[in-house]
């Protein structure tokens, strides 16, 4: 991602690298951010995405690299005089103040006067849904309060970038999904850049305009969420983006990306990959549960470029997300495949025969690491 | 029953301890000071011995002047401790921090008549400290640095030193950094980030290690006699000379009875002025 | 209302004697209150051979006896030995003593005139409380090179010794500085309102002293400490303190004060709740045996009250007293009469004062 104007940009990272002592945190990242979107960095604990946030926050110096905001390095810039600010991942709002303190603090420190900032906090209270709850106790507000107060703590004083390290990441499943819909308006009201790290890839997917996907210090890959889920770029991105069936074969035949692969188990797969793939090469096969197509006699599969057959192991009811688990080939493999909502196959019980396809398109094959 | 019973035996050690060691001898103190000697082996109830507090300037004057050092040194106690407190618990890491915390314990490895004795030994006018002036050449004779009120203020600072960092230390490592870290990234400089946030957040740990400290210096007797020598005019020492010297016990239960209740005033207000109750001092520091 | 007093700090103290008392039923004991020096190991040692009789010694000096003694209404221990002068007043007031059986002692190991004086001394209500031990005095210690010129209490405030003196804030700093401004206080004990005014002069003379005083003592060893140092070159202090230091260093010793030495007699007693008394006479007419008395002088730095212990002391001791005390010296000593109740609170109120300053 090589920016063509820099000033394009609200936040971007050249090179950036940490390490600490011989472990690199963070590895030679690339970065850049337009103005007013929502990126988030989605990887599992340990990838350095917090020590990532932390240098752009400017808690951490970075080993090399450069970090520019609005086109200017902000490497000599001290983190009270960045122009970043951090809703954190316990939020850490001052417990000896109120709420409309909390939000004044970063306004005192800067000297505006009084009557300004009883004004432009409680502006940022009405903002943020919170009207008049400035005299409140930090501990008299809820979990859902705190993260707006947090927000707003942080907004009051317009920064070019907002970093959120995970701030969901304590409440509870409901008022989680609410708060995702939450922080999407709200950044969309305010227009500011929205940078959030986090390990679960719903908030990110649902959230961001664009996302990052880390690994072991690296972005595996940058793209809209659609990308990443329909067009992983590495197995790693395949396995951790959203669900997947994972066999692990050889190629046996190429042709320009269109594979033929034998599984362990051995069963035959055809699917795609990078062109580069050729005869003999180990590969892992990704398949989506919900690209799987269920039919009770094999022609309702008929045009699949992969069909098998099996029994029925067990349903897993979940609403929406309701799941099949079916047994087929000669290892008796267990294949996850998501239940269509038609209804078609609601009467689905243990045992019963079933057909299942899926085309090679939809079969993605990457060079086993 | 029996769950009751069981209830009255956990509660008897803390009724004892309470009744035997702190109810009983104060009542006793209560009652030996309302005593007036009238003549020998006379006694009349009556009032006498705290008038006399009053009355006299030498006790009231030597009280306020040990209330004030006593508010000094834990000042300075305070001033020192809190760096050092927050450097174990928030900069130190693993061995340094043991180290410190070590070295803040070590004094107390030894009596109190032996640390006293160690000032003695660098502070007096043939001691450690003098001599190595004259040795560098930045004194042309020998300094005599006891028997001052600056000797003594170096004697309980180091001797409440502990009782300071404890209970600071304990405050500030349940003060989650990122507390910290908010106040800097929300534009804050390390002054308002200590005014604002460590401070506020600190400060049932800096009332509990000020009345401690304040109460220990108040109740000191060998550090200001030996290190103060003969302007020391420490309260306690009036205490002892009525108890010991003067065998005017009647008199010493009464200044012993002032000193309880007029330190427990100085307390009281200094809570009230920096707006904390004791309860939730104690409850959290 | 008269009522005698009895404290729980008594109770607790009883009991806890009472405790000790059951657990060392078995051995017979004599649990001594008494100063340093004067109950030496050896002479304990001997003791407990000849008699089978466990010697438990607390050391101790003329306040703390008797706060201690008071504290249990005179229980704890078996004997005491306080000055001859706090014993009839402290008797009158807190009622700690015990009389002494006198024939039980063996009055021909004794100086017959110290025997005498101090039965008459300790005398209260027609009883006899208490016979002579260890005596000695108190005057100056001079580092004779540095501070030629003291000579008397007095001199203490010359400006020669600005800033290198040391006394104590105790009694007998008044009552010296009281002889040495030419004053009588013992002959003023009887006459309250003269000893009060007599007091008030003292009173001021030390005020006006005060700024030469480096430091005032509280404990022999830390005076010994300051004058060996050199960082006090004259101060006023018990005899065997100056021939201490004299052995060290030759130029420092006890000088006899002009207006005389004050003298003064520690004695055995018996706590009003002694537990032991035939053990306590069996102590008091071993360690008058003239041997055993020169082995005490050698350990505690005086004399005795036992008759022919001079001849086993130590020549050195013999030596240091007859440089500190000439003959006229001897006469000059001012000897502690009993000391009258009431005094003490005159005395305190003025050192009070003093240390305020």
């Amino acid at each position: 991602m090589t920016p063509e104007s820099p000033v394009a940009y609200d936040l971007e990272c050249r090179s950036l690298t940490k390490s600490f002592d011989d472990f690199v945190a963070v590895q030679s990242i690339d970065l850049a951010i337009p103005a007013g979107s929502f990126f988030s960095i989605l990887g599992p604990s340990g990838c350095g995405k917090t020590t990532l946030l932390r240098m752009m926050a400017g808690f951490v110096r970075p080993t090399s690299g450069d970090i520019l905001i609005k086109g200017r390095s902000v490497l000599d810039v001290p983190p009270n005089k960045r122009p970043v600010n951090m809703v954190f991942q316990h939020l850490a709002l001052f417990p000896m103040m109120s709420v409309a303190e909390n939000i004044g603090y970063g306004l005192r420190r800067r000297g505006v006067p009084r009557e300004d900032i009883a004004r432009r906090v409680e502006e940022a209270l009405v903002r943020v849904g919170l009207p008049g709850s400035g005299g409140k106790r930090i501990s008299q507000i809820s979990g859902g309060q705190k993260q707006r107060v947090a927000i707003a703590r942080c907004l009051v004083l317009d920064p070019d970038v907002l970093l959120l390290d995970e701030p969901l990441g304590a409440l509870d499943l409901k008022l989680r999904e609410h708060m995702k819909v939450e922080l999407k308006k709200l950044q969309h009201e305010f227009g500011t850049t929205f940078v959030y790290i986090t390990h679960d890839q719903s908030e990110a997917l649902v959230m961001s305009d664009r996302v990052a996907v880390m690994n072991a210090g690296r972005f595996e890959q940058v793209g809209t969420a659609q990308d990443l889920y329909y067009r992983p770029a590495t197995a790693f991105v395949a396995a951790f983006v959203g669900e997947s069936n994972k066999w692990r074969g050889k190629v046996e035949t190429a042709d320009a990306g269109r594979l033929t692969v034998l599984t362990e188990d051995g069963v035959r797969i055809a699917g795609s990959g990078e062109a580069a793939l050729a005869a003999g090469a180990t590969v892992d096969v990704f398949v989506r549960p919900e690209a799987v197509a269920l039919s009770r006699d094999a022609a309702g599969i008929a045009s699949m470029a992969n069909r098998m057959d099996g029994a029925v192991a067990s349903v897993l009811f979940n609403g929406a997300a309701s799941r099949v688990l079916i047994k087929a080939g000669a290892a008796q493999a267990e294949i996850d495949v998501a239940l269509p909502q038609t209804g078609e196959f609601n009467d689905l019980a243990p045992g019963q025969p079933i057909h299942f396809g899926w085309s090679d398109a939809q079969t993605t094959c990457f060079r086993a690491g | 029953m029996s769950r009751r019973l069981g209830f009255y035996l956990l509660l008897a050690p803390l009724v004892v301890w309470l009744g035997a060691l702190l109810i009983i001898p104060h009542i006793e103190l209560l009652l030996t000071s309302l005593q007036v000697k009238v003549k020998p082996r006379v006694y009349e109830f009556g009032f006498g011995n705290y008038a006399a507090f009053f009355t006299e300037p030498l006790y009231w004057n030597t009280f306020a002047r040990t209330a004030l050092m006593s508010i000094a040194a834990t000042a300075l106690t305070l001033i020192v401790g809190f760096p050092i407190s927050y450097y174990i618990a928030k900069l130190a890491r693993g061995r340094s921090r043991a180290i410190l915390f070590v070295l803040c314990l070590l004094p107390f490895w030894v009596s109190e008549l032996v640390r006293t004795f160690g000032w003695m030994i660098l502070l007096r006018e043939t001691g450690v400290v003098s001599n190595t002036l004259q040795w560098l050449g930045l004194s042309s004779g020998p300094i005599e640095f006891l028997y001052n009120d600056a000797a003594i203020m170096v004697g309980l600072v180091y001797t409440s030193m502990l009782f300071m960092v404890v209970p600071l230390v304990t405050t500030l490592e349940s003060l989650d950094d990122s507390y910290i870290e908010a106040g800097y990234d929300l534009g804050g400089n390390g002054f308002a980030v200590m005014r604002e946030i460590v401070i506020p957040h600190a400060m049932p740990g800096i009332v509990t290690g000020c009345i401690v400290v304040f109460m220990l210096s108040l109740g000191n007797y060998l550090t200001p006699i030996l290190l103060g020598g003969k302007d020391s005019l420490w309260f306690t020492e009036q205490i002892y000379a009525q108890f010991i010297t003067r065998f005017n016990w009647e008199q010493g239960s009464a200044f012993g009875f002032l000193l309880l209740v007029l330190s427990s005033l100085i307390v009281w207000a200094g809570l009230k002025l920096t707006g904390q109750t004791l309860g939730q001092t104690v409850g959290r520091g | 209302m008269k009522r005698t007093r009895s404290s729980f700090l008594a109770t607790v103290t009883a009991a806890s004697a009472l405790l000790i008392a059951l657990g060392g039923a078995q051995a017979e004991e004599l649990r001594l209150l008494t100063w340093g020096g004067y109950a030496p190991d050896d002479v304990v040692a001997m003791f407990e051979e000849e008699t089978g009789i466990d010697v438990q010694v607390t050391l101790s000096n003329n306040e703390e006896m008797i706060a201690k003694l008071r504290a249990t209404d005179g229980g704890g221990f078996d004997l005491a030995q306080p000055s001859q002068d706090r014993i009839a007043g402290a008797q009158e007031e807190y009622g700690i003593y015990k009389p002494m059986d006198v024939s039980k002692i063996n009055g021909d190991l004794f100086i017959a005139s110290m025997l005498e004086g101090t039965k008459k001394n300790t005398a209260y209500d027609g009883e006899v409380y208490g016979v002579p031990h260890v005596w000695g005095t108190s005057g100056l210690v001079v580092d004779t090179k540095k501070a030629p010129e003291v000579k008397d209490y007095v001199d203490l405030c010359s400006d020669a010794v600005a800033g290198k003196v040391s006394y104590r804030l105790k009694r007998p700093t008044l009552i010296g500085f009281a002889f040495s401004m030419g004053m009588d206080p013992f002959a003023a004990y009887g006459d309250t309102a003269a000893y009060q005014t007599m007091m008030e002069k003292v009173g001021e003379k030390l005020i006006e002293c005060k700024p030469n005083v480096k430091a005032y003592w509280t404990g022999g060893d830390a005076l010994i400490n300051l004058l060996r140092s050199g960082e006090v070159v004259a101060a006023m202090a018990w005899d065997t303190g100056g021939w201490k230091l004299n052995e060290e260093n030759p130029d420092i010793t006890f000088v006899a004060p002009a207006s005389g030495a004050l003298g003064w007699i520690d004695t055995f007693v018996l706590p009003a709740k002694t537990q032991n008394e035939e053990a306590a006479y069996k102590w008091i007419n071993f360690v008058m045996q003239p041997e055993i008395a020169a082995k005490i002088t050698a350990s505690a730095g005086n004399f005795t009250a036992s008759k022919g212990a001079d001849a086993f002391a130590e020549e050195a001791l013999k030596t240091r007293f007859q440089g500190s005390f000439p003959q006229e010296a001897i006469d000059n000593i001012k000897w502690y009469p009993p000391v009258p109740a009431g005094l003490e609170d005159i005395e305190g109120k003025i050192l009070d004062r003093v240390q305020a300053s």
